[in-house]
């Protein structure tokens, strides 16, 4: 396993944004952006309240990722921070 | 190589898959299939390779559409009657998929063509349908060291296996020699439910997919038989034949060898 990662002191590796797409293709672009990074890197995710933020944290832990946190943007839009899974199967 | 939004999306219901994911699809894209024989079993193979991004896809029929074909030949529908079978095909898939290379050959296999048809590719699919073709398909691989998927239909039951080089036995291994011609009826002359090229056509497709990305068990060392009055799906073990005359530790099979096939002079 990778080091801990302390959730509130997390950066992230890399940024995405989703809140352009719709299911499926939300979970579709974080599991492609998550693909590029390194086993135990970070990726922050912009995505959208309601749908988006309710199935794609659920589906990328399904995947084994962690999700780190969510935070709330007050804009409509959420921030998600979710860690590299060792490997997908 | 990267994705493209389009290509994300018209993959996203199988990049969704944690088993196939955007490096399985990459996988896909960059693949090469072999489909010998454009018709009931090639068809349904054909199309759902192209569709699930299969890069290139090559083609090997000899024959013209024809009006007994449509029934179960799904890559060609009623204007094609008449026209060349690979030219039909690459229609229908160049439709379906823009991002497959379809590469056609307008002829049969035969035992002089059949090791330079299978170069180049990284899978081979059985879509014949009699059992010299059958045999030619199994020795080319085996000597080729190309991974093939063997499938048959008659009436309305079917039958599957996989082959890997040096993970398991080839179809001679299960049926040592082939039939001597008019003890076995060919599908003319026996009849087929076009249902079932479709149900056996899928099926070989999946283990092609299975193969390319890696992804699960694929049937090598069993076959697999479908019964579709029963709806019957049974797996047989077989066991690799150590004196195999082709994948054996002493094959006396060195070079492909054309079969005499079961003739049949009625025109349905
Ligand atoms: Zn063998």
């Amino acid at each position: 396993m990778t080091k801990k990662t302390d959730p509130r002191t997390a950066e992230p590796d890399a940024e995405l944004d989703i809140c352009d797409v719709v299911c499926p293709m939300t979970f579709v672009k974080a599991k492609v952006a998550l693909d590029d990074l390194e086993v135990g890197q970070i990726l922050a995710i912009r995505l959208n309240d309601g749908e988006p933020t309710e199935n794609v944290p659920r589906s990328l832990k399904e995947d084994g990722h962690r999700v780190l946190k969510l935070t709330d943007n007050r804009d409509g839009t959420y921030r998600l921070l979710v860690k590299k899974a060792p490997d997908y199967f | 190589m990267s994705l493209t939004d389009r290509q994300l999306e018209r993959y996203s219901r199988q990049i969704i898959l944690k088993e196939i994911g955007p490096r399985g699809q990459k996988a896909l894209l960059s693949a090469r299939v072999l489909i010998i024989g454009a018709g009931g079993l090639g068809s349904p193979a054909a199309m759902y390779l192209a569709a699930a991004g299969v890069g290139t896809l090559g083609l090997t029929d000899g024959d013209a559409v024809d009006l007994t074909n449509l029934q179960r030949q799904i890559l060609h529908a009623t204007p094609d009657l008449g026209r060349p079978k690979t030219e039909s095909a690459l229609e229908t898939l160049a439709a379906l998929n823009p991002d497959v290379k379809v590469i056609t050959n307008s002829v049969k296999a035969s035992a002089e063509n059949i090791l330079e048809l299978i170069s180049g590719y990284d899978f081979i699919i059985d879509g014949t349908d009699n059992f010299s073709a059958k045999f030619l398909i199994n020795d080319a691989c085996v000597i080729g060291k190309k991974p093939f998927t063997h499938a048959g239909i008659l009436r309305f039951s079917g039958q599957l296996m996989t082959y890997v080089p040096g993970a398991g036995p080839c179809y001679r291994c299960l049926f040592v020699a082939p039939p001597p011609p008019d003890t076995v009826p060919t599908c003319r002359q026996a009849g087929v439910i076009g249902a079932l090229a479709g149900v056996i056509g899928c099926l070989e497709a999946m283990e092609a997919i299975k193969y390319l990305t890696g992804t699960g068990s694929l049937l090598t060392g069993s076959l697999l038989t479908y019964d579709a009055l029963k709806t019957e799906f049974r797996k047989i073990a077989v066991p690799i034949r150590h004196n195999c005359a082709v994948c054996g530790k002493e094959p006396t099979i060195k070079t492909p060898t054309d079969y005499e096939s079961a003739q049949c002079d009625v025109k349905f």
